[in-house]
């Protein structure tokens, strides 16, 4: 909890902007008092532009280093195509963090799978940081990215450094390619039955289009992990985040402050029922 | 050197297959090896031998006029290649491409064919072992379809 | 609001002495507010005193149906629920929440501080007392808190009324939520009215209650008035208009969610958000920002919503719940069924609004008893097919 009042945003400047994708950037927040709260892998801020609107956005930074707020997001409507086109030194409002992140103390003695698809690996990257900076206290560490094709991969340089890691794997498949393309293409789940995992010993953290979650959750299944040990991050239409205007609601969940991560096992009965 | 069945009986297509079905199966297969851009077959090319993955990677591909082919799946080891082998008129609908040197048992077609037909229970534990890589393949399908990456 | 003494003391006031309540109420700072019949319904606002109630007036409610009648008697709380809740005070349908300023070095965000209004409610039915304890836990009992909704509740004072009528449309003996009033209130009021009288037994339910009820002309309450309260109440209870089976309803309706009914409903529901609008426990909300035409200050303004419009479930891309099936499907599951799960009661207080104010006269119990009648449970934990 930043602020005494969850509805009143601070104000926070852009102190950096790198595109990333067509359409998507990534903005490096400063607050203009005080320190950076502190966030946890998974956790999200409402960002605030003048005279716009508000969004959620999740947090894709390094939670234990750096005094800024790192978004990546993708102009999809009005507030987030404002966002994506602030430049530096403007000035947004921010309310958070807010949500249950990813589950990393659970993770602890565990394989840990992250499946990430589109841009949906900028939640994941706070936990992958968190993860290697205490690689020690994990057991083998997996990473599947799934993108529309190879221009849309997000963070690749990033990706491409990992993948030199000995003690990280990092899988990156598309959707469709040419023949330049030298990588895997094909959906991120038929990634799963091949990658060797260990059921027993696996977690799985899940990110993406909520079908290519569905469908991630039904491969991990198949290859014998067990429903609670797979999380997914789920997005519904956020406006107060503290769980009191019900726009996000997801069957018995307001996605905002039970989620967005939330355990398969307590959705999944509802995760494939239309217009829950 | 080891023999071709013993190959096959390490694929894990063929895990947990009857060893008279192995034998069967060996008798129509043969070791193939591609070369990194070398084809496994091309679109229309007769579909009279299909292919288990040793090492390697093929890469699965569309010509559309005016464009370089897209690949729209890879196949990589413990995997097959080709479903078309299965049904009339038994010709490839898209091309298979090597894009590193690939290692791969090639299965004869029409031998297999003919030994499923005079032994039922052969074809049926073949079903059995297609079915759900087409299935799976379906899926995932449908999944690429929905372009749920795109800006839709 | 201070913890209720550990007896319950009584007294029993006449027409003056009610008079006197609303006056001393007003004498302590309280906005007073109470029923008075206005645009041909009951409407809580403000009272000045006695003669602005309801005196005579009753209403006959139905499905999709209200309308004000003479009664034979002069009762002055002889109606059931109320059009509008109290809800409409204490969670306002319009409320700015701030207002921000292109400052030189940025955007200065500054809470819209309105100076709290001090409330006391005169009626307030035991359904809606409900309703109000409900609303509190949604709003100031998770992790975080709306300060202002917390600070007019903590102000008001509560003036509750044991239902001496049951409407056609009334179920709270069903929901454990009335007609006796039970809970945070200061005061509690039956009306006792006869050949011989016209009084009031009020009941103490706070410190507060007891220093308000001290200060008014009284007689002591004898065992024949509690009896008479009593008889009120046992009366009014056996008049239910409706009634709903609560019995594994939070599951029924969560097993359930492609059951043939709520196509029938969708059928029937325009999606025209009264439901929403009436329901005392409904607290979905939205915010529009607003900006000056110049450009250099902007508010963001909370607004009641309702999970019957399109957009409340937008994501980009489109609506979550496209159909009036789901939207039904989401309103009245959440109402009996996942209010449990976040918040550890119903969501629904018995009062019936829901199926008066429907133009189509859709009633919930109604639903629910449909979808338990026969149950399409789903099988299979994990949707995997």
């Amino acid at each position: 909890m930043t602020a005494p009042d969850p509805f009143l945003p601070q104000p926070w400047r852009v102190e950096r902007r790198r595109r990333e994708l067509i359409g998507a950037v990534t903005l490096e927040l400063a607050p203009l008092a005080g320190a950076r709260p502190d966030f946890a892998p998974g956790q999200f801020n409402m960002l605030y532009v003048f005279g716009v609107g508000e969004v959620a956005i999740s947090l894709s930074g390094d939670a234990e280093r750096g005094t800024t707020f790192v978004h990546t997001l993708r102009n999809v409507g009005a507030v987030s195509g404002a966002l994506t086109a602030l430049q530096v030194g403007a000035s947004v409002g921010v309310r958070g963090p807010f949500g249950r992140g990813w589950p990393l103390a659970e993770a602890e003695g565990a394989d840990v799978l992250l499946v990430a698809g589109g841009l949906g690996l900028a939640p994941l990257r706070p936990a992958l940081y968190a993860i290697l900076a205490r690689r020690e206290r994990y057991g083998r560490v997996v990473i599947m990215v799934g993108s529309r094709s190879p221009e849309d991969i997000l963070y690749r340089r990033e990706l491409e450094h990992w993948r030199r890691r000995p003690d990280l794997e990092v899988l990156l498949t598309v959707d469709h390619a040419d023949a330049d393309w030298r990588g895997h293409v094909g959906v991120v789940p038929a990634l799963i039955p091949h990658a060797g995992l260990d059921p027993a010993e696996t977690l799985a953290l899940v990110c993406g289009p909520e079908v290519m979650m569905r469908f991630t959750a039904n491969a991990l299944l198949a290859a014998g992990i067990r429903p609670e040990r797979i999380h997914l991050s789920m997005e519904r239409n956020m406006k107060c985040a503290v769980g009191q205007c019900g726009h996000c609601q997801f069957g018995p969940f307001f996605v905002c402050k039970d989620g967005p991560v939330l355990r398969y096992d307590r959705i999944g009965t509802i995760l494939a029922v239309p217009e829950i | 050197m080891e023999s071709l069945e013993e190959i096959l009986g390490r694929h894990p297509f063929f895990a947990g297959f009857e060893a008279e079905h192995g034998r069967l199966v060996a008798g129509c297969a043969r070791n193939v090896r591609f070369a990194a851009g070398q084809y496994l077959f091309r679109e229309g090319d007769p579909a009279d031998e299909f292919f288990l993955i040793r090492h390697g990677r093929v890469a699965l591909e569309l010509v559309e006029p005016g464009r370089p082919p897209v690949v729209f799946a890879t196949l990589g080891e413990g995997e097959i290649v080709g479903a078309s082998w299965l049904l009339p008129p038994y010709r490839w609908r898209l091309a298979a491409r090597a894009t590193e040197l690939t290692r791969a048992i090639g299965i004869d077609a029409a031998c297999l064919r003919g030994k499923c037909e005079a032994d039922h229970h052969l074809g049926y534990a073949m079903m059995k072992r297609f079915l759900p890589i087409l299935v799976e393949r379906l899926q995932a399908t449908r999944l690429q379809l929905l372009d749920v990456y795109g800006k839709r | 609001m201070d913890a209720l003494p550990t007896t319950t003391t009584a007294a029993v006031l006449d027409r003056d002495g009610l008079q006197a309540l609303i006056e001393a109420l007003a004498a302590r700072g309280f906005r007073v507010l109470g029923p008075l019949v206005r645009d041909e319904a009951i409407v809580y606002d403000e009272i000045a005193g006695v003669a602005d109630l309801p005196a005579g007036w009753t209403d006959r409610q139905g499905p999709g149906q209200y309308r004000l009648e003479r009664r034979d008697d002069q009762a002055l709380f002889g109606f059931a629920a109320a059009p509008q809740s109290w809800k409409r005070f204490l969670h306002p349908p319009v409320e700015t929440l701030w207002r921000v300023r292109q400052g030189e070095g940025g955007l200065l965000f500054s809470t819209a501080a309105e100076a709290t209004p001090r409330y006391a409610f005169l009626g307030v039915r035991a359904c809606d007392l409900h309703a109000i304890a409900i609303q509190d836990r949604v709003l100031c009992e998770g992790d975080y808190r709306d300060d202002a909704y917390a600070r007019r509740r903590r102000g008001a004072f509560i003036v509750a009324l044991n239902c001496s009528e049951a409407g056609d449309t009334c179920f709270c003996v069903s929901m454990g939520s009335g007609p006796k009033a039970a809970g945070a209130f200061d005061l509690a009021l039956t009306e006792l009215l006869d050949e011989r009288r016209h009084e009031f037994l009020v009941e103490v339910g706070s410190a507060a209650g007891g220093e308000v009820l001290a200060s008014l002309p009284q007689r002591a309450a004898l065992d024949a008035d509690r009896a008479a309260a009593a008889a009120v109440v046992e009366r009014t209870a056996g008049r239910m208009g409706r009634q709903l089976d609560t019995a594994g309803l939070q599951a029924l309706l969560q097993d359930n969610p492609e059951h043939p009914r709520w196509d029938e409903v969708a059928e029937r529901c325009l999606s025209c958000a009264n439901c929403t609008m009436v329901c005392p426990t409904c607290f979905c909300t939205t915010v529009e920002d607003h900006s000056d035409l110049a450009g250099g200050s902007a508010e963001r303004v909370r607004l009641w919503d309702s999970c019957f419009t399109l957009d409340f479930s937008y994501i980009h891309g489109g609506s979550v719940r496209q159909t009036d099936k789901g939207r039904y499907r989401q309103w009245m599951t959440h109402k009996l069924s996942t209010w449990f799960d976040q918040f550890g009661s119903s969501g629904c207080v018995g009062c019936g609004r829901c199926i008066t104010w429907c133009p189509v006269g859709i009633d919930i119990t109604e639903e629910a008893a449909a979808i338990r009648a026969t149950p399409h449970v789903q099988g299979g934990s994990h949707g995997e097919s």
